[in-house]
């Protein structure tokens, strides 16, 4: 499927999430940020979209304890920046992929 | 006399010495495997002992029966690999040195990393089934429980046997149908994924069974601790589910031989080569099994086909010839569904489960993500395959290490 953010075109799933990274840009996190009732997406929301979205390239399993232990943000801070089901809301933001398993 | 040292006698190692001493020549090389433990668990059983499908024999045999005559093996703890003078360190202070080294080490369950797990309530009414006297223990509680809330619960990914807790709701559903009991019971199942199934096809295909089985599901559940006390686990977010029984996969880890070693990532998986299997720590050391971060499910079928692959790779590294990338992450598992049934999932990095045939496509015999009763039988013949000719690295027969495209139902 596709969606319009920030003027871009890009590819989604069903749920909305970028099927393409390569396709991302801060713009349109910003977009899909509002969608997820987040008005501002400030810089430490950036630095953690930059660090999902490296751990992504490196296809390491990402878990809302493994990014609280990742230096970068702890758990409640993330629960503050992407409330209600953060690792999820960041994860679309970041154009990446949501958790999955082998089924 | 050179000196390849495997660490680790489970599934992965042991195979990987039956396969090595096959292959390599005895006059050039000694092969020496290292494991602290006396027994080799057979860890797809553990799934049953709870509900007395298996006794506890049915699951261990001695590591020692599976060591290929002419292998050595050594019977300690692990304390370092100093990769930098291409040396085991052992715990008693013994060194080996070797020319390659095989990680496979496993994953293991961490039950303390949530707080609440451990403790008081731990084997009374908090129990995990992915050790052996854990899912003895829980095999005891099942026995006599009277009835309440079950929660079946994963705490992160990744874990090894990711659908097993999927096969726990399933099984327990037909377990307290047979005893009578199923209109006391409330299943629920946790998980911090976005669903039960998250692939497309296996959500269309069997998005129906939890419904189906009266099974309930809490989704984008991440643990923060359980209150045994109170019968609850309890999410950063404070969503709270209760439970009377709790039935827990705590978050699986690398073993800590690699924090201590100074390589492996924060939850002590080996940095490793997803196609090649050689490790990015150096480039003597392999990795095979549930000891990497290569993002394969962690589970048996997966170290039997790294093993042919991984055997090909350390033949050539030894010619001075390049690496094959041909690990291509094969996982070929069967789900246990409850009711004398089963599916079978056959899948790899690229390609997530799809109907079909297996391994012979319209003839099967097996069938592709459907319930049938073979597939159940398959899953239970499965135990003497993985003795008789797994870890004796003996050829399967129609099983490639490669995930094949025949049979397969692609759109």
């Amino acid at each position: 499927m596709e969606k319009v953010y920030a003027g871009k075109t890009v590819s989604v799933d069903k749920d909305g999430y970028l099927t393409d990274l390569s396709q991302w840009n801060k713009d349109i996190a910003i977009e899909i940020g509002k969608e997820e009732g987040i008005d501002e997406v400030t810089d430490k929301h950036f630095e953690v979209l930059a660090y999902l979205q490296d751990q992504h390239k490196k296809e390491v399993a990402l878990s809302i304890r493994s990014v609280g232990k990742s230096g970068v943000v702890d758990i409640k801070q993330l629960y503050e920046l992407f409330p209600k089901g953060p690792l999820k809301i960041s994860s679309r933001m970041a154009g990446i992929p949501r958790p999955k398993s082998c089924i | 006399m050179k000196s390849l040292v495997i660490l680790g006698a489970g599934t992965a190692g042991t195979m990987m010495a039956s396969h090595l001493k096959k292959e390599l020549n005895k006059s050039e090389w000694e092969i020496t495997i290292v494991d602290q433990h006396k027994t080799h668990y057979y860890q797809p059983g553990f799934l049953f002992l709870p509900f007395d499908t298996y006794k506890p024999e049915d699951v261990k045999k001695t590591i020692d029966e599976f060591i290929p005559k002419g292998v050595k093996l050594i019977r300690e703890k692990i304390d370092v690999i100093d990769k930098d003078s291409d040396t085991v360190v052992l715990e008693g202070g013994k060194k080996l040195k070797y020319d390659i080294l095989i990680i496979a080490t496993g994953t293991k369950t961490a039950p303390g990393e949530v707080k609440g797990i451990l403790g008081d309530y731990w084997y009374k009414s908090i129990f995990d089934f992915y050790t052996y006297e854990g899912a003895l223990a829980l095999r005891d509680k099942l026995r006599v429980w009277k009835g309440g809330k079950l929660v079946i619960h994963i705490t992160e990914m990744p874990i090894k046997c990711p659908v097993a807790p999927l096969e726990f709701a399933f099984l327990a559903d037909s377990f307290f149908i047979k005893k009578g009991m199923r209109d006391k019971v409330e299943i629920t199942y946790v998980t911090p994924l976005s669903a039960a199934f998250t692939k497309e096809k296996s959500a269309a295909t069997l998005g129906y069974m939890l419904k189906e089985k009266g099974i309930k599901i809490v989704t984008d559940f991440a643990i923060e601790h359980a209150d045994g006390k109170n019968g609850k686990i309890v999410e950063y977010g404070g969503e709270e589910v209760p439970f009377d029984l709790l039935v827990t996969i705590p978050t699986n880890m690398g073993d800590e031989l690699m924090a201590r070693s100074g390589f492996g990532d924060d939850m002590n998986y080996v940095p490793t080569d997803k196609n090649t299997l050689q490790t990015k720590v150096k480039e003597n050391i392999f990795a095979i099994g549930d000891c990497t971060n290569v993002p394969a499910s962690k589970a048996g079928s997966v170290a039997h086909f790294q093993a042919e692959i991984l055997t090909e790779n350390i033949l050539l590294y030894i010619k001075g010839k390049a690496l094959k990338p041909d690990f291509d992450g094969h996982a070929n598992c069967f789900i246990e569904t409850g009711h004398g049934k089963a599916l079978l999932i056959d899948f790899n990095y690229e390609y997530e489960p799809v109907e079909g045939k297996f391994p012979f496509p319209v003839v099967g015999p097996l069938s592709l993500l459907r319930e049938s009763r073979l597939n159940h039988w398959g899953k239970l013949a499965f135990r003497w395959i993985y003795w008789n000719m797994l870890l004796p690295a003996r050829k399967l027969p129609f099983v490639t290490p490669k995930m094949s495209k025949a049979g397969k139902n692609f759109n």
